[in-house]
């Protein structure tokens, strides 16, 4: 049945650099910034004679991933050989896990666009990664780093439950925030420690039978931001369509398989990388030098009591329990420690109610977190230091603006919110009689304003308001003085 | 006595009370060497100045009184596989790693010189132990000590010929399907694999992974069980040994006099077929009519897939490991780079095809192919489904008996070059060795007589898992009634 609109069906493999002090076999250390070459020993460089063992951390990162991701760890789980000759992979083997991962099934819930779709969970393994070979445009010869050979690597592979390229991205997102969430991986884009592998195909139709028709799948290798995720697939939707329209016959799945692409990020496309036929035989066999894995279920189970509240129920637990609306609760949760701080901020605050906590979150912490590029344990005040300010505010001690400063100031100094107001006195003032003597001479110094505002000019008002404000420092209570003027030029 | 001629236990006796010096010890070895090496050929390389340094400093220590360790001063030989950091290749004899020079110590070396061995040089080896003979060797073929036209065995010919001839009192081989046992046999020594992850493998250049096992020649059973001592444990480098809290190492040598009684023997018919050597036969049933002699029972047991099934399940599987282990010589980061190449591919190929010899490449090929899709299954994964059958034979049979005995090989030792034109006739000289490592299990070959034409016929005994300190008591009740380690080969008569 052609003429239907064609359904992209998308699976994504995705391999992340897990968060361990050292490599997957070895106890040399993950480091990205080493001078080439400094971070290895025989072991991880694949010498004559060497012999890897496991790294017991890696293993229980990924259990910890595979278990967020609502999937079973099975009893018996057992590492492979994967051969391919490339100069960055000294032994010419990866180990890899083949046909009995740590980790299968399961789903990841990815909100997009204020829904949510669910997206199912293959399998979870774990595997080393490879060096790095270079060109250098100079050199006669390539040149290979091996710092990065022997890393632990977790691949995540899903189910083709993503139709499109926003889903696409969402998904990388969502699974991205996920391992950061859990301190599975820093999955920092730009170390390239979240590489991502979408298998791209389009159903087109149903034979005969009923059964699903599909273009062939093609499988987009190693693309390393959201960005070129999302474009990657976009562009790989059109061109499956096109493909298809031009050779409604030939182009399917059954006739040319699978194969493997890569993507220019300068000039947005994908090119040819290896046919079906092309196809590498990776002799995979189990590998001799390791015990399979046999996780003990108490260690199961106690990975499992340590899991953390996920952001997908965290984010819908604050809308309900805090009153949040969807985008300050997305926001609020997108980071485990600012989600964190701001429930311990909402607990420790005595006046400060919890929207108007998500507020001084969003315009005042996370604004100061963005532009000192700083993670929230890195400030040196504490979500109690953040309720003493809001409340000082809350309960008309200072003004909203003053807040700020103030807020500003204790991240400066470390001196509490009490502190910094008493040394600088900057509590506002609601002394009537105080704030009355300034009304008057705000009123004589500005009469067209004045004249406006009786003249049935509300916004004037706000003028006035300002020079009052600035004429005491910033310390008067506008609310008090909004009253005094209204009687003032009213009365 | 000269003291090339004594074992390394007695030599060890000396060294302690003081009635041989370390250098002595080193000295006469060295001068063994140079004189009966040049025949013989054991030896790929010697590290003089550094056996004679080293046991001066030994002596020094022993002078002083501190406890030097199981081997103070006892000179040894390596197996030119296992990794040495002090200057000498490790080459494999391959001439793909003939540049090679290992920047670690294997785990067993540095047992040996934490037990206060000396280290006087390595030996020669079947290429990568591929082979039966040591006449796969990159560089030259090993001679038999008792006759120089014939061969030592292999792969471990180097070490089993060096001990043969008493230029050195002990040495350590690797055994994948026979690779000690069977050249022990032919040399007239005692050698013995342990069960797999009795010894760290970490240094040792892979052959076959899980068939791979590091173990003692000596002229003795107590010997062999010395160097076991000295070597065996667990390593955290190596997850298949086995941890000391599960299989602690017991003393070999403490009870190694006392007979194990009642001893029931298992005699499989497989071992005595198609295939053996009357001559052989005949010494072999000498040997377990002295054990019946000592009170033992010989029992008539089946291991119905453990010659024809065991040859040809061990050939998979080491051939499909061993193409994977070999995997990492492309000329790239180890082994021969080739001069000459287009690209990248050719260069590969070009280095591959320079640097391995031609039973090496005939693995790898046989390898590749067990383990490639579509054939996988039916090679690779029955393969290892034979191999639990077998592991099943010796299970059921050390219900019933306490060890298995026949012979090592067989035939005496061959002569150069007679199967190096038929490898598939070369296979079968493993045929009683390798179920033994396709099972992980125990097995030891000690000396138990002569044919007419002077060459010594092993007797191989197998033992459970972990069973190595009752196999070296059965073994050395033989030892016992009968003298073979006293005989020497001719070529040792020549001594000044
Ligand atoms: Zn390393």
């Amino acid at each position: 049945m052609s003429g239907a609109e064609p359904i992209p069906t998308i699976g994504m493999e995705v391999h992340l650099h897990l968060a361990t002090h050292t490599k997957m076999f070895c106890a040399c250390a993950v480091e990205y910034d080493a001078p080439p070459n400094s971070r290895v020993c025989p072991v991880c460089l694949g010498m004559p004679g060497v012999l890897p063992v496991m790294n017991r951390k890696a293993v229980e990162l990924a259990i910890r991933m595979a278990l967020a991701l609502n999937g079973t760890i099975p009893d018996f789980a057992k590492w492979d050989r994967k051969h391919y000759y490339y100069p960055d992979l000294p032994k010419n083997y990866q180990i890899s896990e083949y046909d009995q991962p740590l980790g299968v099934g399961g789903y990841l819930d990815v909100p997009l666009d204020g829904e949510t779709f669910r997206v199912g969970i293959t399998r979870v393994h774990l595997e080393e990664d490879a060096g790095k070979l270079m060109h250098p445009e100079d050199g006669a010869c390539s040149v290979v780093d091996l710092n990065r050979t022997g890393t632990p690597l977790l691949e995540v592979v899903s189910e083709p439950d993503i139709h499109s390229a926003e889903q696409a991205r969402a998904y990388g997102e969502t699974l991205r925030q996920l391992a950061v969430y859990l301190a599975v991986g820093d999955c920092n884009m730009q170390l390239g420690q979240m590489r991502f592998e979408p298998n791209i195909s389009l159903q087109i139709g149903t034979d005969e039978k009923g059964r699903p028709r599909f273009t062939p799948i093609s499988e987009i290798k190693n693309l390393n931001s959201f960005r070129s995720v999302e474009r990657a697939v976009a562009f790989e939707i059109a061109r499956h369509r096109q493909e298809y329209e031009d050779d409604p016959d030939g182009y399917t799945l059954e006739r040319l398989g699978k194969s493997t692409r890569g993507w220019l990020d300068d000039r947005e496309e994908t090119f040819l990388q290896r046919s079906k036929e092309e196809a590498n035989d990776y002799r995979y066999f189990p590998e001799p030098d390791l015990v399979p894995v046999v996780p003990d279920r108490k260690w199961v189970d106690t990975i499992r009591a340590g899991l953390p509240e996920l952001p997908e129920h965290r984010r819908r637990r604050f809308i309900k329990e805090y009153g949040l609306p969807q985008y300050d609760a997305g926001v609020l949760t997108a980071d485990r420690e600012v989600a964190d701080f701001y429930e311990e901020y909402v607990r420790s605050a005595a006046n400060t109610d919890a929207k108007t906590a998500a507020n001084w979150m969003m315009q005042d912490v996370m604004r100061i977190l963005n532009e000192r590029k700083v993670a929230i344990a890195e400030i040196r005040i504490g979500p109690g230091d953040v309720a003493e300010v809001s409340d000082m505010v809350v309960t008309g001690t200072i003004n909203r603006s003053t807040g700020s400063d103030v807020f500003a100031k204790m991240l400066e100094s470390g001196k509490s919110a009490a502190e910094i107001v008493e040394e600088e006195n900057l509590a506002q003032t609601s002394d009537e009689s105080e704030l009355k003597a300034v009304v008057d001479r705000v009123i004589a110094e500005n009469p067209g304003p004045a004249e406006d505002f009786r003249g049935g000019k509300e916004r004037a008002l706000g003028r006035l308001i300002g020079q009052a404000m600035r004429a005491t420092g910033g310390k008067a209570n506008p609310k008090v003085v909004r009253e005094i003027l209204v009687r003032k030029l009213r009365g | 006595m000269a003291t090339i001629d004594l074992t390394a236990c007695r030599m060890r006796d000396a060294l302690r009370a003081r009635n041989l010096s370390a250098v002595e010890a080193a000295g006469a070895c060295l001068e063994a060497i140079d004189r009966l090496n040049p025949g013989i050929r054991a030896f790929l390389s010697t590290d003089a100045q550094g056996a004679r340094r080293r046991a001066e400093e030994i002596d020094k220590r022993l002078d002083a009184g501190e406890d030097v360790g199981l081997l103070a001063g006892v000179p040894v030989a390596v197996k030119d596989n296992m990794c040495t950091d002090d200057g000498q290749p490790t080459s494999c004899a391959s001439r793909i790693l003939e540049n090679w020079r290992a920047p670690y110590n294997a785990h067993v070396v540095e047992r040996l010189l934490e037990e206060g061995a000396v280290i006087v040089g390595k030996t020669n080896m079947d290429e990568f132990a591929m082979g039966s003979s040591t006449e796969n060797s990159g560089f030259e073929a090993t001679r038999n000590p008792w006759d120089l036209d014939r061969v030592p065995g292999g792969s471990s010919g180097g070490s089993a010929a060096a001990v043969s001839a008493r230029m050195v009192p002990m040495a350590l081989g690797s055994d994948t399907g026979g690779s000690i046992r069977q050249p022990a046999a032919l040399c007239g020594v005692v050698g013995l694999k342990p069960t797999y992850g009795r010894v760290s493998r970490y240094g040792l250049v892979a052959f076959a992974s899980s068939l791979d096992q590091i173990g003692p020649f000596g002229r003795t059973v107590e010997d062999a069980a010395l160097l076991l001592q000295a070597t065996a444990g667990h390593d955290p480098r190596d997850s298949t040994s086995v941890p000391e809290a599960d299989q602690p190492v017991p003393d070999y040598l403490a009870a190694l006099d006392e007979p194990v009684a009642p001893l029931r023997i298992g005699v499989p018919k497989e071992f005595f077929g198609e295939g053996l050597d009357a001559e052989v036969e005949k010494i072999v049933r000498d040997a377990l009519a002295v054990y019946a002699g000592l009170g033992a029972e010989l029992v008539n047991i089946d291991l119905p897939h453990s010659t024809d099934y065991a040859i040809a399940t061990y050939y998979i599987v080491a051939t499909s490991e061993a193409s994977s282990n070999l995997a990492r010589y492309d000329g790239v980061h180890y082994g021969h780079r080739s001069s000459d190449h287009a690209d990248m591919i050719d260069m590969y190929m070009r280095s591959r095809e320079e640097g391995f010899g031609d039973e090496v490449k005939r693995r790898i090929m046989l390898g590749t192919y067990a383990l490639s899709a579509g054939y996988y299954d039916a090679y690779y994964k029955k393969a290892l489904q034979v191999r639990r059958l077998i592991r099943q034979d010796f299970d059921r049979a050390f219900e019933k008996v306490d060890c298995i005995m026949g012979p090592t090989s067989p035939t005496a030792a061959f002569r150069q070059g007679e199967k190096t034109d038929d490898p598939l006739t070369m296979y079968l000289s493993d045929v009683y060795t390798a179920s033994c490592n396709l099972a992980a299990i125990a097995g030891v070959s000690i000396p138990c007589g002569f044919t007419e034409a002077g060459l010594p016929v092993g007797l191989q005994i197998l033992s459970g898992v972990f069973t190595e300190e009752r196999l070296l008591r059965i073994a050395r009740m033989y030892e016992r009634e009968t003298d073979w380690p006293s005989r020497a080969p001719p070529v040792c008569g020549e001594a000044p």
